[in-house]
């Protein structure tokens, strides 16, 4: 090398140098030097020199992992975009955004693409934590990385909360009211935390600016660090749990193949797959962009960010503190402790565990699609505990009498589904996460397609129009 | 420890003594939670509600007493509230902010009540709640009859489970 370069004229010596800060070492085009290159690169060395072959199937993971840190990464960069033409005040934002649509290059899709990008990292991080559920890889040694990972659920739906006010139209404005509403009925620290929130008695400027310093500050880099944590805990944990087939054993050395080429470029493939669906559609569906926030007129109906509206439909059937506390608390609360509940690993990288886990979940999705419109349906037509027991207060009557007797079916569903099945600690678990989950979806299509006017329920086919703000 | 066992006199209290590392440690973490505490308490504060933001929160000269028939509701836009004068000639100013999740409730005037867009909840001319899910009536700014004139001080909404008649000031 030396008396190579030594021949070459000053120049090219001088280009040399600058290109070994770069890349130092010169790697040999063998699997070795490919190790080595990514075991030596600050990005690549996210990832392990070799992986494990089956790991690399698009039908095990469905890279929603990795398609969320992408989101991550385009959000960020649209995000920072944005910035550029928006001033965080009631006066100014909404005529902001209307400015940038109409006479910024490109301002409409860079906002529609940070728009579309942060719904589908809500619908990619929930199908990651799905995915890490049914296939069993959330429980020691993975457990605690798990938990990360709810934490960062929990930003990704804080991150998409202060985003939506920002827009400053009547959409933002009420979805925000109502959310902030139900934020107060937390007992004790409810009322000075949605106070804290909004800045006031009300969404308002201080909100605005809350909101738009949460959003661009304090979630993003909340989000780096947990990202980063989590990344080097999947490392720490030994890689991500190898996919097998039912009744496949664990191959103690499994076949390895190494990330460069093999991993890296898949991912590439996948992500510029993925940029291209996202711009594609941001140029087909516009975000949208009601009339401006007005205080004085609440829209009808007036509902909550679509990912909020299962919780918007609880808080409907029950006493608030039951809708909008204690029976989401209590879910988020099971799902960090469950990989400590349902520990045994036996059967982890097999999707829904077992023959007969799949059929478990089939029947547990099957029996919550019936049960909970079922139960819709009941609670809002038939079901009136408060007139039945006038003298009652509300926290009995449309709290604890309604969820007592949910509790009771649910036990009793899940005694029939042992008594058949003789079902153990593992598949019981499944079975009532998936029941749970799908009620999640079942409540937040009724939120989204069945409620109308006055949140009155509908068929999707007969709403009204509401006209005339 | 290890140091402590070397003291050679071996008192009782010599040996139970904080050794110079003990007592580094133990007040390296008293300052670190002290000085944890001091910025946590002040980013509390910055979250704290900031003075003279919102539209409203003064006291506001609505009108003459007489401006108001009987059995009128009337809103008044720059208050956020509605001034409800009952048959009997009392003053109530009611926040229009409905106590469910907070959406704003128009007066119907045909059904004589306020109706919540949101969520159905329904309130008298009172405010008092008429029908779920509302968890309690309407809240109330204070009242003060001054030469005539109705003043209504909005800085501070007042909550109550129900109506009752001493909630009514009179001219």
């Amino acid at each position: 090398m030396e008396q190579e370069q030594s021949q070459q004229t000053p120049l090219v010596d001088f280009g040399n140098r600058i290109k070994q800060a770069f890349f130092p070492t010169q790697e040999a085009d063998d699997d070795r030097g490919r190790m080595r290159t990514v075991l030596n690169s600050l990005i690549l060395h996210l990832h392990p020199t070799k992986v494990v072959k089956r790991s690399l199937s698009l039908t095990y993971t469905w890279g929603l992992g990795g398609l969320s840190a992408l989101l991550v990464v385009i959000l960020a960069f649209t995000g920072i975009l944005l910035t550029k033409y928006y001033t965080p005040s009631p006066d100014q934002a909404y005529y902001d955004i209307i400015n940038l649509q109409s006479n910024v290059v490109f301002g409409e899709l860079i906002r529609n693409v940070h728009h579309w990008s942060a719904n589908l990292m809500i619908i990619t991080t929930v199908l990651h934590l799905l995915r890490v559920f049914f296939t069993g890889a959330y429980r020691l040694p993975r457990a605690f990385n798990w938990v990360l990972g709810i934490i960062m659920l929990v930003l990704v739906l804080g991150a998409n909360f202060t985003g939506y006010l920002l827009p400053w139209d009547q959409l933002a404005f009420w979805a925000i009211t109502v959310a902030t509403s139900v934020v107060s009925y937390i007992p004790i620290i409810g009322p000075e935390m949605s106070r804290m929130l909004l800045g006031g008695p009300e969404v308002g400027t201080a909100t605005l600016l809350n909101f738009y310093s949460l959003h661009i500050g304090v979630i993003p880099i909340a989000m780096v660090i947990l990202m980063s944590f989590h990344f080097w805990r999947v490392r720490k944990d030994g890689g991500i749990t190898v996919a097998r087939k039912v009744n496949e054993d664990i191959v103690e050395k499994p076949e390895k193949l190494t990330t460069l080429p093999n991993l890296v470029n898949k991912e590439v493939a996948f992500g510029l797959v993925w940029i291209a669906i996202l711009l594609a559609f941001s140029m087909l569906v516009p975000a949208p962009l009601e009339e401006i926030a007005n205080p004085m007129i609440s829209p009808n109906p007036a509902k909550a960010a679509w990912y909020f509206l299962g919780l918007q439909e609880l808080i409907l059937h029950f006493h608030p503190i039951f809708g909008a506390v204690l029976i989401p608390g209590t879910a988020l609360v099971l799902l960090v402790f469950l990989p400590f509940y349902d520990f045994s690993t036996q059967n982890e990288g097999i999707y829904f565990r077992s023959k007969r886990g799949r059929w478990l979940t089939g029947i547990a999705v099957l029996s919550s699609l019936i049960l909970t419109p079922l139960w819709i349906v009941l609670d809002e037509y038939f079901l009136n505990w408060s007139n039945w027991l006038p003298d009652w207060p509300s926290i009995i009557t449309t709290g604890v009498i309604p969820v007592a007797f949910i509790l009771l079916g649910i036990v009793t569903l899940s005694e029939v589904i042992h008594w058949i099945f003789e079902i153990n600690t593992e598949e019981r678990v499944m079975f009532l996460v998936t029941f749970f989950f799908t009620a999640l979806i079942v409540l937040t299509l009724t939120g989204i397609f069945f409620r109308g006017p006055g949140m009155a329920l509908y068929l999707p086919w007969n709403m009204p129009v509401v006209t005339g703000h | 420890m290890t140091q402590n066992s070397k003291i050679t006199n071996g008192s009782r209290t010599e040996k139970e003594a904080v050794s110079r590392r003990d007592f580094l440690k133990i007040a390296l973490k008293t300052a670190g939670t002290i000085v944890a505490l001091e910025v946590g308490g002040v980013a509390l504060s910055y979250f704290q509600p900031r003075a003279g933001s919102g539209g409203f929160g003064g006291v506001i000269t609505v009108g003459l007493v007489d401006d108001f028939p009987l059995n009128s509701v009337t809103p008044i836009t720059q208050g956020r509230f509605y001034l409800s004068r009952l048959g009997d000639g009392g003053f109530l100013a009611i926040y229009q902010r409905c106590t469910h999740l907070g959406c704003t409730v128009p007066w119907d005037q045909a059904k004589q009540k306020f109706v919540c867009p949101c969520h159905s909840a329904e309130y008298d001319d009172t405010g008092e709640m008429l029908s779920p899910p509302a968890p309690r009536s309407l809240d109330l700014f204070a009242i003060t009859i001054e030469d005539n004139h109705v003043l209504v001080d909005t800085s501070q909404p007042l909550t109550r489970d129900h109506y009752d008649s001493s909630q009514v000031v009179y001219a």
